[in-house]
């Protein structure tokens, strides 16, 4: 029943933000995603832990075609249920600083939004997990679409279409697998959408290899993979920073996800088939991703190809299909998340002071911002994965699953943290260092609400970087059970 | 059948009403007709089959429930034909009793049992939609529109007629089951010709009453020339008692499977034709009232996809797909003519620009419009993703993945015209002189609310209406 009040409250809390106007709406809104992180954090206070489905709800949805509401929660459901909870008032706060139009419209969508992230990270059947997954991307082609810079129709144009065409083979796959199944447990149905039931299919291995393709369409557009990823630069670019926040801390583990839930031990054989495949498109991703963000000279740019490069990572550990690389994105997904939103919130400070992400027209700014100097620079290290760090345990744990699958492309993998600590210490040096620009005199230093904002994001580099085993602990047991279904065919 | 009666006894009064020259009572006493119709519909439910005139009308479960989305269907659009009586519209008795009249022709074409029955609904409700689409007299494009649709209409009718005659000269009887049943005696194997002609010809002419393509041509221009109001009845309950009649043409007069040898394959063809030229054309059309048409042809082809799915019966996967799905469409297709109507009112224009800042002006409208174009687009949250999702579920189980596979490249497609309204809506400012809102009266507000509402519903807890049959 906690998991169903965790989608209903940011719903009604949407719903009930239309009565709120302007300030009130803001605070409203962040009420509300604070209760919401109240209640992710006593689902994970309940939450004992083993790799069953806990805390979980099952409902007839569409009872004569054996469709069910199931939501309920494992390690790794938890985990990301957690971020969620945790990056939403966060996000929310972070967009404070700047005035939108219709702000109770605006802060709505960011509500409706985290519903359809939780039901997603939740869903235990396959067209609610369907459901969930699209009603999670309406919301954010508004965001961006409405609030987003000179470009935003176009752009956001080409990330729904291409979103929506991924999903639709995913679609287009579950039926498949629908058809497979047995009766419901309703006994309405000739045939039911449970998880489970497709965790027990044993198709042959060429309509494995054929599902995993429509499947995988979806999770590959949504993390993004080389070279479905070509929606991404612009869409990051265009969205207003709120909405890049939720893009790339949130939705884009959807992907990662996704293919750890649903991909993996649905298709196993087709997995194996394509995994070589998969992997170097992936670290090719990683190479490409960090090249071209060497180049850019767009702060909010740079970051999200090497948002690409880190996803690229995440996608290799996970197909290396190896505990510690699954381990590693499970962490990595959470490390991420902290740091990207950390990072883009920092930028978009940085924009609203000097009218300006330009790196070349910035400069010496650490003169008159000591203290964001030192937040830049612990969430630039995080992402860097410095050890000590929450980079430094995903990426290692990752590296070291490609690794373990073939040491060749764990090296080249490899490559990304050095080529990952160029364009970032670049960017920084460039920007707060450096020579003074026409900026430097102007520049405050970051205020009271804004550091708020940052402590727990920087509390939380450290934590995982230093006690990474809370968190893995958490996932262990999941990261276990879908290796057992993969393996087990 | 007390539906039928009371529209028909109710349209007479409503012409009455007109002597009384007080076009504010005309919307009110209609809508209060079409809610006592609709509430008199749902006795019937579950009362077992009942027969009339000696077996030509059929009242079951299949026909109350599409009886039940037609009277919903015109009863949710009237509130939209508020400026006719503002204008103070003289013929405005007229055209509500056609309305009604043309609902007791939709009505016997989902309930008929003899082709004499389907033949007399559908001319009921064609004659009505020929008069209406040039009510606009004074406007060339609609004297255009009406006099295409009667003649391209009349034809048809021929064609249909045809092909009845040659149906009733293979087998000697008009009565569906009784078709059913000479079918498969193989005296009649010599006549087998004879008969299969006849049933082209049938579906070709119910082909051109849902505009399947190849009959669609006339669509577009007709949709386009007639006043918005009469355009969304037309696409909605022409469409929706279209497809049952057909179904029931298919389910009880030539399930047998030589006869399902020879239309299966041709509705096939159709159904790729009419998707691949509905998307098609939709995606280059300037003018939303003629996106939408092309989409009304688009979403012909979706339906035909439950009837290649056939199962043989009136209920079941095929069943319940054009019924789940025509209820979602003619809701979503209400809303979005109505927001086009109240739009095209105020300022001038039916293209997408004349959407163009609709969010800032009337976020109703904006909101509105959005649900509409998401559901008929097949987006979750919406009643038209599950009605995509029922029929293509159906198709699938009757093995036609590759038939899936193509709709869904179609929907794809389709999803570049549907964001285009939406784009306009949010995104593009309007223009100095459009910047005014459009004018919506609280009524007509709580229509739209309602038919959004209902959308969502329906795409959130589909398990309320599907499966009933």
């Amino acid at each position: 029943m906690l998991t169903v009040l965790l989608l209903l409250w940011p719903l009604a809390a949407a719903l009930l933000l239309h009565f709120f106007k302007g300030r009130a709406a803001r605070v409203a809104a962040l009420g509300a995603a604070l209760i919401e992180f109240v209640l992710a954090a006593y689902a994970a206070v309940l939450f004992s832990n083993n790799n069953t489905g806990q805390l979980s709800f099952n409902h007839d949805w569409i009872a004569s075609a054996g469709i069910n509401f199931h939501v309920g929660m494992d390690g790794l459901s938890l985990l990301l249920v957690l971020l969620t909870a945790f990056l939403v008032p966060i996000i929310l706060l972070a967009s404070f600083r700047r005035n939108f139009e219709n702000e109770s419209v605006f802060y709505a969508l960011v509500l409706f939004m985290q519903t359809g992230l939780i039901g997603v990270f939740t869903a235990q059947d396959a067209f609610l997990f369907y459901f969930f997954w699209e009603i999670a991307l309406i919301p954010i082609y508004f965001l961006a679409g409405v609030w987003g810079g000179v470009n935003r129709s176009r752009v956001t144009f080409k990330f729904f279409l291409y979103t929506i065409v991924g999903s639709l083979f995913m679609l287009a796959g579950f039926v498949y697998l629908y058809f497979q199944t047995g009766p419901a447990a309703n006994g309405l149905a000739a045939h039911n959408s449970e998880l489970a039931s497709f965790y027990n299919l044993n198709l042959p291995a060429e309509t494995q290899s054929w599902l995993f393709w429509l499947i995988f369409a979806a999770f590959a557009v949504k993390m993004p993979i080389f070279p479905f990823h070509t929606w991404q630069p612009d869409t990051y670019t265009e969205a207003p920073a709120p909405a890049t926040m939720l893009l790339s801390g949130i939705m884009l583990k959807m992907g990662i996800y996704g293919t750890m839930r649903w991909l993996l031990p649905v298709v196993p054989m087709g997995v194996n088939q394509w995994q070589n495949l998969v992997l170097i498109l992936s670290i090719i991703g990683i190479i490409y991703g960090a090249i071209i963000a060497i180049r850019q000279q767009d702060m909010k740019r740079l970051i999200a190809y090497s948002s690409l490069s880190h996803v690229g990572l995440m996608a290799a550990g996970v197909f290396s299909l190896t505990q510690i690389g699954l381990q590693g994105a499970s962490i990595q997904m959470l490390a991420h998340g902290v740091n990207v939103v950390g990072m883009f919130f920092i930028v978009d400070a940085i924009e609203r002071r000097t009218g300006t992400r330009l790196i070349p027209d910035l400069g010496g700014l650490t003169r008159q911002a000591p203290v964001l100097t030192v937040c830049f620079l612990v969430l630039l290290l995080g992402t860097v994965a410095l050890p000590l760090t929450n980079g430094f345990v995903g990426e290692f744990l990752l590296l070291a699953g490609v690794y373990q699958y073939n040491a060749w492309m764990g090296a080249v993998a490899g490559v990304t943290i050095i080529l990952g600590a160029v364009y970032l210490l670049r960017m920084f040096q460039r920007v707060m260092l450096g020579p003074d620009s026409a900026h430097t005199a102007t520049f405050t230093d970051l205020t009271g609400s804004e550091l708020a904002l940052l402590v727990p994001l920087i509390m939380l580099v450290f934590w995982i970087g230093l006690f990474p085993n809370t968190f893995l602990h958490l996932s262990e047991g999941s990261v276990m059970s879908i290796l057992n279904e993969v393996v087990k065919r | 059948m007390n539906s039928i009666i009371l529209l028909s006894v109710l349209g007479l009064a409503n012409l009455f009403l007109g002597f009384l020259r007080s076009n504010r009572l005309l919307l009110p006493a209609a809508m209060l007709m079409l809610a006592v119709v609709f509430g008199v519909n749902l006795i019937d439910w579950n009362a077992g089959a009942q027969t009339f005139f000696s077996g030509m009308l059929v009242i079951d479960n299949f026909s109350v429930a599409f009886t039940g989305i037609v009277v919903l269907t015109a009863l949710v659009l009237l509130p939209f034909s508020q400026k006719y009586v503002r204008d103070g519209e003289a013929n405005l008795a007229e055209y509500y009793s056609l309305l009604l009249f043309s609902l007791v022709g939709a009505i016997m074409m989902v309930s008929y049992n003899h082709l004499l029955m389907l033949f007399l609904g559908i001319e009921i409700l064609s004659v009505a939609m020929y008069v209406l689409a040039g009510s606009d007299k004074r406007n060339l494009r609609s004297n255009e529109a009406a006099l295409k649709y009667f003649l391209m209409g009349a034809f048809f009718t021929g064609v249909l007629l045809f092909g009845m005659a040659l149906v009733y000269g293979a087998t000697g009887t008009f009565e569906l089951t009784k078709i059913g049943e000479a079918v498969l005696i193989p005296a009649n194997a010599s006549l087998t010709p004879m008969l299969y002609i006849g049933m082209l010809l049938m579906l070709m002419g119910i082909g051109f009453k849902v505009s399947a393509a190849p009959f669609h041509f006339w669509t577009p221009d007709v949709y386009e020339g007639t006043p918005t109001f009469f355009t969304a009845f037309m696409s909605t309950v022409v469409k929706t008692a279209g497809f049952a009649a057909f179904l029931k043409l298919l389910v009880q007069a030539f399930p047998a499977a030589s006869a399902m040898g020879i239309w299966l394959p041709t509705l096939t063809a159709m159904c790729i034709l009419t998707l691949l030229i509905g998307n098609v054309g939709a995606v280059a059309q300037t003018s939303v009232k003629r996106m939408l048409a092309y989409s009304s042809v688009s979403h012909a082809g979706y339906l035909l996809i439950a009837l290649v799915a056939f199962n043989g019966q009136l209920q079941g996967a095929s069943a319940n797909g054009i019924f789940f799905y025509s209820l979602a469409y003619s809701i979503a297709t209400v809303a979005a003519f109505g927001v086009l109507k109240l739009v095209s009112d105020s300022r001038g224009r039916e293209d997408y620009n004349g959407l163009n800042g609709l969010a800032k002006t009337n976020p109703l409208l904006a909101f509105v419009m959005t649900v509409a174009m998401l559901s008929l687009a097949g987006i979750p949250l919406t009643g038209g993703f599950f009605g995509k999702f029922f029929i293509f579920s159906a198709a699938v189980e009757n093995g036609y993945i590759w038939l899936v596979v193509f709709a869904v490249v179609m929907s794809m497609v389709s999803i570049y015209y549907y964001l285009r309204p939406i784009i306009a809506i949010y995104m593009h400012d309007a223009d100095a002189d459009s910047a005014q809102p459009v004018y919506v009266s609280s009524f007509q507000s709580a229509a739209l609310l309602l038919l959004a509402l209902l959308t969502i519903v329906l795409g959130v807890l589909p398990g309320l209406v599907s499966g009933i049959l």
